[in-house]
């Protein structure tokens, strides 16, 4: 049977390590799918991992991408590692394109100077007010809020539906459902890099989603916040002793994620749709969590496990242009990817042997 | 009155399925997302059986196997290698999404006969009630008797309150010397089975023809039953035609010209849903009983 | 823990310009090559197995191919949602040098606006929208032509006097869909009434087959469809009843059932437009205040077809043949005064005909015999 024992200290050289075994393991396997489904094997893969990024224009939407995955699953990381499991995410971005598009509705003819920081600061409350439902509940009445919070996503879906079909619609959009177009000064504009030029569609919130990462992993790892959450989370007794009040720490932890999700859904408006329309969010929140995972609950991680993700979908839009390779193909293999990574993250904390079966075995079946 | 009632009946039958598959699960201690990947891996597979050997009933049995590996694959993940369950569960259902679609391809344009209605003698003689309840395919049925299975399963049976048991608290279920992970192992794969079944019912009955992620969110849908139910397996039935009956509801009243928004109906359940958590949570008793403690936590043997 | 971070940048650092150098530069030389064959891109909403709208685009696609074999090259992106990917998989099919890309949702408009202007060489046409361009044109079919048709199918056969319509949403071109149908339905029936139910998506088999019982249920014996699948015919199937396909010939899923399906006929029209661009003869038509872009064209060209009248007595089909004639030879033009809304107020006076502005802009309302209002 297999036996599993925690590792005390998980190496440089494993953390590294496990997650290339991980996609080298998922390109075999794709490789594998590829040739089943008769294409070149190699060719997929070029067409699915590098073409996409073989301009420099690539990398610039590889990070447009990945940019609300960044910001929601830095968020997401505070909650996971205190133990609170939000995966409500979605709803939370969804909240915060409300918000900050009714700021950018509503005062049409503010300068970028204040409407922007206005705008900024609407989304993370919109995207907070949500996250605090499942967390004040929690506190209060100690529900799951992994159900809470997965309710409230189809309750934020319908409810921007019905704001950008009904009250909200452009009464010029010839019954369409979407909004007005957000002025200039709401819209987040493309980056110049000097001497380059514009990186494809680089844009300023790719910066603000980085620097996010950033700030979060400073936080976590050197303020006494960052301190009470990995103790909240690794020990609660021992953090209850410290006298750490863990109702706190999840509303703190929740307010983390649902204003960083609240964010990440203003930037992917103003960046990149410029108008609110019935779906803002492409299960941005949901990718976010399996990101926070890759990323093994590292702020630093979720930029790599971002761009990964983001690279699949790229890849995936890529091989069905050059080779007519069809969409769902992409899924298997982002499935796969995700599975894989997983079993890496598994194989990275834990020392794993085979022993001889033994009567209690409860794994025998497997 | 009657056709639409009958409607909401058919609407809810793949909800039962799922949602009591997922609730053994859950019971179990397992949280397992991916309910939606399981149910279109289960319609595919059905169709396609369907479509090949020409007979509905091998499309049950085809939905009900695919379902199940699909959960296995499952808990080789989460159960096996103590992989995060929502992630892994996230997982299953975009993998199984995209497999569905894939295995779907050669399908997509066919039709098939479906499942034939199976009046139950005498009593679908009965005036009104023979119609509604006694005049349905043989999955509508098997629904309902999986439900009230599970139900003495659970509740009267010694094998149900281990399977409660490790739920509640796996440390001290496996001081016991019960085997954790193993029965956990069987719950999923029931789980998977009964999400088969669910997805089996689209295109054998519902709407004959398989298309890419037709299922179209009601994996989650059944999710958010299995609490709604608060893990009572008769309140299951409740739910499921209490959300079957708002969408339902929700198509007639257009028909008819009403003019609340679709939406605000829509979200009906899902703060029906936080309502009832809220109020599990509130009585401690109740929730000691019935709410899994250990859901979605990983149990590590030998540790 | 500092030193883990530092060794992980750096390696991040180094492994990114080694690859920058290597495969960066190399690939983007491959990427621009060029080719002397017309390249034409496709971005469709969902999967050709929808067997509604993109099927139709699909048949479109393949028409292209097979009309001008070794000439094009075509391509397409399926399952493309409306935002932001949507103008990244347009830029990437421009980029990719492709001379002309269909965009084939109405929410691609924007997207397609905005891609256009970073490429003024590549012609872009966007299905279903309004917004134009200098090299963006626009294209649609007059989907309503073939709904009046089915508007006097259904008025001569209900029994029930009661329809059943599922919508997808409120735009102009369902909204005209409705209206036309139901003054197709009062030509023939005055007391027959049309009742309809928003699905609120363009596709969503079961909730579509639900919204079908729902309307048997209500006691419809007729049902129409501006949604995209198959689903609504086969419930009618199961009850015994009949209805009309949409976008597509759908007969296979219900044989005893369809009455005929309004296909989107887009070959023709694809094949018109590339053909120009062979030519050097592209243009985006007429001025701004032309609504529906230059080639809004319906059955008089064959690019909105209806299938063989089945499953309905001689007269009605006799009927039918006669109403679909006299909107291919102008006869009859359809939103012609007098027309009056459901609540009786007179909005187009007799003697007048709405244009393709006014069918856009002009039709906030239901037309008589239609149940209900507008939602939104």
């Amino acid at each position: 049977m297999i036996s599993m024992t925690p590792r005390k200290d998980i190496s440089l050289y494993r953390t590294f390590l496990t997650p290339l075994v991980a996609i080298l393991l998922t390109l075999v396997i794709g490789a594998a799918i590829f040739d089943f489904l008769g294409f070149n094997p190699l060719e997929s893969l070029y067409h699915f991992f590098v073409a996409p990024i073989s301009r420099y224009d690539g990398i610039g939407d590889l990070f447009v991408k990945a940019c609300p995955l960044i910001i929601t699953a830095t968020g997401l990381v505070f909650c996971y590692r205190a133990n609170v499991w939000n995966i409500g995410a979605e709803g939370q971005l969804v909240l915060g394109a409300i918000f900050a598009g009714g700021v950018a509705l509503a005062f049409p003819d503010w300068p970028a100077i204040t409407l922007m920081p206005a705008m900024i600061l609407a989304s993370v409350i919109g995207g907070i007010c949500w996250a605090m439902i499942p967390a004040l509940l929690k506190v209060r009445f100690n529900t799951n809020e992994i159900l809470v919070s997965l309710m409230l996503t189809y309750v934020a879906a319908l409810f921007i539906d019905w704001l950008v079909r009904g009250p909200w619609r452009d009464p010029m959009s010839f019954g369409f459902p979407l909004t007005k177009m957000y002025t200039d000064a709401a819209l987040i504009h493309r980056i110049e890099v000097p001497f380059i030029g514009m990186l494809g569609q680089l844009h300023w919130g790719v910066v603000g989603a980085l620097m996010l990462s950033l700030v979060g992993a400073f936080l976590l790892s050197r303020t006494i916040l960052g301190y009470k959450v990995r103790v909240m989370g690794d020990a609660p007794r021992a953090g209850r002793f410290a006298g750490f009040n863990p109702n706190l720490i999840t509303i703190g932890v929740m307010a983390i994620a649902g204003g960083a999700a609240g964010l990440a859904g203003m930037i992917e408006v103003s960046a990149s749709m410029g108008q609110l329309q019935p779906n803002v969010s492409f299960g941005y929140g949901f990718t976010a969590i399996i990101v926070a995972f890759l990323a093994r609950l590292n702020p630093v991680g979720v930029i790599f496990a971002g761009l990964i993700v983001a690279l699949a979908e790229l890849g995936g839009d890529n091989a069905q242009i050059v080779l007519g390779m069809p969409k769902v193909v992409t899924g298997v293999f982002k499935g796969i990817l995700l599975f894989m990574l997983l079993a890496g993250e598994t194989y990275n904390r834990y020392q794993i042997e085979w022993r001889r079966v033994g009567p209690q075995s409860a794994l025998r079946e497997q | 009155m009657e056709a639409l009632i009958l409607t909401i009946l058919l609407t809810s039958v793949p909800l039962i399925f799922a949602a009591t598959g997922e609730l053994v699960a859950e019971r179990s201690g397992v949280l397992n997302l991916g309910v939606e990947g399981m149910m279109l891996m289960g319609a595919v597979s059905a169709f396609a059986a369907t479509s090949v050997l020409g007979s509905p009933y091998v499309g049950v049995f085809a939905g009900a196997v695919a379902g199940a590996v699909t959960a296995v694959v499952f808990a080789l993940f989460a159960l096996g290698l103590a992989t995060n369950q929502v992630a892994t569960g996230l997982a299953l259902t975009i993998f199984g999404s995209g497999l569905s679609g894939l295995v779907g391809a050669p399908f997509v344009g066919r039709t098939v006969d479906g499942l034939p209605v199976f009046a139950i003698p005498f009593l679908a003689d009965i005036p009104v009630l023979g119609n509604l309840l006694f005049k349905h395919d043989i999955m509508a049925y098997m629904s309902v008797a999986f439900l009230v299975i599970v139900a003495l399963f659970l509740n009267r049976t010694r094998a149900g309150l281990v399977l409660r048991a490790v739920g509640n608290n796996h440390d001290s279920a496996h001081a016991l010397g019960y085997p954790v992970l193993l029965v956990r192992f069987y719950a999923v794969s029931f789980g998977g089975m009964m999400a088969g079944l669910g997805g089996a019912y689209l295109p054998l009955v519902l709407t004959p023809h398989w298309s890419e992620g037709m299922t179209a969110g009601r994996g989650w849908i059944a999710l958010a039953l299995v609490v709604f139910a608060s893990w009572i397996p008769s309140r299951i039935l409740a739910g499921a035609l209490l959300f079957g009956g708002i969408t339902i509801m929700q198509l007639a009243g257009q028909a008819r010209g009403w003019t609340i928004p679709s939406q605000m109906l829509s979200m009906m359940p899902y703060i029906a849903t936080i309502l009832v958590l809220v109020i599990i949570a509130r009585n401690r008793r109740f929730a000691l009983i019935n709410s899994p403690a250990c859901l979605g936590r990983i149990y590590m043997q030998n540790k | 823990m500092n030193n883990k971070y530092v060794i992980a940048a750096l390696g991040a650092l180094v492994l990114g310009a080694v690859y920058w150098m290597v495969v960066g530069e190399k690939s983007s030389q491959v990427a621009e090559k060029a080719s002397d064959k017309v390249k034409v891109g496709f971005v469709y909403l969902t999967t050709p197995g929808d067997h509604g709208w993109t099927y139709a685009h699909e048949l479109g696609r393949q028409q292209v191919e097979k009309h001008f074999g070794d000439k094009v090259e075509t391509s397409y992106v399926e399952n493309v949602p409306e935002g932001p990917d949507a103008a990244r998989v347009i830029r990437e099919l421009a980029k990719k040098g492709n001379n002309i890309i269909f965009t084939t949702s109405f929410g691609y408009m924007d997207p397609t606006i905005k891609v256009a202007k970073e490429f003024p060489d590549v012609k872009f046409e966007h299905i279903s929208g309004y917004k134009r361009a200098e090299n963006v044109a626009t294209g649609n079919i007059r989907y309503y032509e073939g709904r009046y048709v089915q508007g006097i199918v259904a008025g001569m056969m209900t029994k029930s006097n009661k329809v059943g319509y599922l919508a997808s949403f409120p735009i102009p071109e369902v909204i005209q869909g409705i209206n036309a149908f139901g003054l197709g339905l009062r030509s023939v029936n005055p007391d027959a009434e049309l009742s309809i139910i928003w699905v609120n998506s363009w596709y969503d088999p079961v909730k579509e087959a639900d919204a079908a019982k729902v309307h048997i249920a209500e006691g419809a014996d007729i049902l129409a469809q501006h949604t995209d699948s198959p689903a609504m015919l086969q419930a009618a199937e199961k009850a015994g009843i009949y209805g009309f396909g949409q976008a597509s010939d759908m007969k296979a899923f219900a044989p005893k059932a369809q009455l005929f399906s309004s296909v989107n006929n887009w070959g023709p029209h694809y094949v018109n437009k590339i053909q120009k661009l062979l030519d050097g003869s592209w243009s985006t038509g007429d001025g701004p205040d032309h609504w529906a872009g230059n080639d809004w064209v319906g059955m008089a060209d064959d690019y909105l077809v209806l299938t063989s009248f089945d499953n309905m007595p001689a007269d009605v089909a006799e009927a039918a043949k006669k109403a679909a004639a006299d909107i291919k030879s102008g006869k009859n033009k359809i939103f012609t005064g007098p027309i009056k809304d459901n609540s009786g107020t007179l909005r187009v006076p007799a003697g007048k005909t709405l244009n393709d502005g006014e069918l856009f802009t002009t039709l906030d309302y239901y037309v008589e015999g239609v149940k209900g209002k507008i939602p939104g």
